[in-house]
């Protein structure tokens, strides 16, 4: 399509304000507007007449230029709808107001500033440059800019990363892992001289002056901010001689936490083999490197806190150990000697038991066979009669007469002989 | 060895001790471990004072560290 193949600029310097019926012109019409609004009037100009009726090309384009000309790139407010993106990377939709819309196309790349697509319904500004579009005849703007009314753009940036972050398993509970209690070396990713790093060189001193402080220098925020940070971070990675990293920076606005809550930046921690304590701002917002450090701290004060301990009383701890394994030992002794203590008293006990039970039974039998002794019958006045082979003579048929026999008494023998015998009946 | 590796094996020393009763041999060579492993968490804590220290990475890919004045 030949542009502006009718241009009546050469014409403008013979404009006569009374050739218009309002005698002032909306101040947003430029001076081309005002040409291809004249040039309707000039009977020479295509589309005066069925004769020189224009072509609808010619008709768009010189819209297009009217329109171009009459608007520079201004900010519009509105509400996004129909948002479209196509595959090749350029966006489509449509800026809303309550009872006017205008279609909008914003090329991929003039996207490189947004941080992330905008929804549908979103409240936005955005520097467009009003145009028409011949091939459908419609009134446009060009997109080269948009931001969200408040931060709902930054916010949905932070959502989508922190769901692709989630669905790589980054943000798992089980993948954070324990700081060391005592680090020889912290390893310190900020600004050299902002004020995280003032805090935390006070802090640790402080606290544990025998840790070595190992800083990495990064621009924290600004342009390259996230790609510098995720070198430190890598740095610190191959490095490896440090048992603890912080990385963080002081409080500032929201924008200026920005490249805590870069994509490769929190990846890059993710990434870090050593373990990490974030630390970045006094804000209540929890940026992607909080979420994916082992330990998030509120401060770089309280990252320092976090990552050493106060050195007294790791000492006092230590001496406490050393009074706890002595009288672990010394009760292992002491209940061992309790038990030989035992034993020896049980022993004791159960041997005098065993004796005493043996001591009585002894009696008994000593008594019954004291009772059945033949002697304490003799003690009693009675005697026994024993022949020559010591059997007892018990009845009057053991004894023979003539023969002899001994009569035991209590004090001694008697030597006899049976004279005669009778029984006991005959006897009485 | 680190620190919390040497304090926890004395924590779990003198938990056995203290729980059951193990061989006096057995006692005796966990008494001693958990003094040794004591003394070196100590050592730990009886360092020299650390300065501050700024990693500077060569272009040959090493690592060194310059003091660093806060």
């Amino acid at each position: 399509m030949k542009r502006g193949s009718r241009r009546p600029a050469p014409q403008a310097e013979l404009l006569e304000p009374q050739l218009f019926p309002v005698a002032e012109p909306p101040r947003a019409y430029g001076q081309r507007a005002l040409m291809a609004a004249m040039s309707l009037a000039v009977p020479q100009v295509p589309g005066a007449s069925p004769e020189s009726a224009m072509s609808v090309e010619l008709l768009t384009q010189q819209a297009k230029d009217v329109v171009e000309g009459a608007f520079p790139r201004l900010w519009i407010r509105g509400e996004i709808s129909d948002f479209k993106s196509y595959r090749s990377g350029h966006w489509y939709f449509c800026l809303r107001g309550a009872t006017a819309q205008i279609k909008c196309v914003m090329w991929s790349r003039d996207q490189r500033g947004v941080p992330t697509a905008p929804a549908d319904g979103m409240q936005v500004v955005a520097l467009g440059q009003p145009t028409v579009y011949p091939a459908q005849g419609s009134l446009q703007c060009t997109i080269f800019a948009i931001d969200a009314v408040g931060d709902g753009l930054w916010r949905k940036a932070l959502e989508e990363a922190t769901a692709r972050l989630r669905a790589d398993g980054l943000l798992e509970p089980s993948r954070k892992r324990v700081l060391p209690r005592l680090p020889r070396r912290v390893a310190v990713i900020t600004s050299p001289d902002g004020a995280a790093l003032r805090d935390i060189i006070a802090v640790m001193q402080r606290r544990c002056p025998t840790v070595e402080i190992v800083l990495i220098p990064a621009k924290v925020q600004g342009d390259g901010a996230p790609a510098d940070l995720a070198r430190a971070i890598d740095s610190v990675t191959r490095w490896g001689q440090v048992d603890t990293v912080i990385i963080g920076r002081g409080g500032g606005a929201r924008e200026d936490l920005w490249a805590f809550n870069s994509e490769p930046v929190a990846r890059a921690l993710a990434a870090c083999a050593i373990p990490t304590i974030s630390a970045v701002g006094h804000e209540v917002d929890i940026t992607l490197c909080d979420l994916v450090a082992d330990h998030r701290a509120a401060t770089p004060s309280a990252a320092a806190e976090a990552a050493v301990p106060v050195l007294a009383e790791a000492r006092a701890e230590a001496a406490a150990m050393l009074i706890a394994l002595r009288e672990a030992l010394v009760r292992q002794v002491q209940r061992r000697r309790d038990r030989v203590g035992r034993a020896a008293h049980d022993l004791r006990v159960g041997v005098s038991r065993a004796a005493e039970r043996r001591g009585a039974r002894m009696t008994a039998i000593a008594g019954k066979l004291h009772a059945l002794s033949p002697l304490a019958t003799l003690a009693r006045g009675y005697a026994v009669a024993r022949d020559d082979s010591g059997a007892t003579l018990g009845s009057i048929t053991d004894f023979v007469p003539d023969v002899d026999f001994d009569l035991l008494l209590r004090d001694g023998i008697v030597r006899a002989t049976t004279r005669s015998v009778r029984t006991a009946d005959e006897d009485r | 060895m680190s620190y919390e590796t040497d304090i926890a094996r004395i924590e779990t020393i003198v938990g056995e001790l203290e729980r059951s009763e193990v061989p006096l041999d057995d006692a005796l060579r966990l008494f001693e471990e958990g003094i040794e492993r004591l003394r070196a968490a100590s050592a730990a804590l009886m360092q020299a004072e650390a300065r501050v220290r700024k990693l500077i990475e060569e272009s040959d890919g090493g690592f060194t560290l310059a003091d660093f004045e806060s």
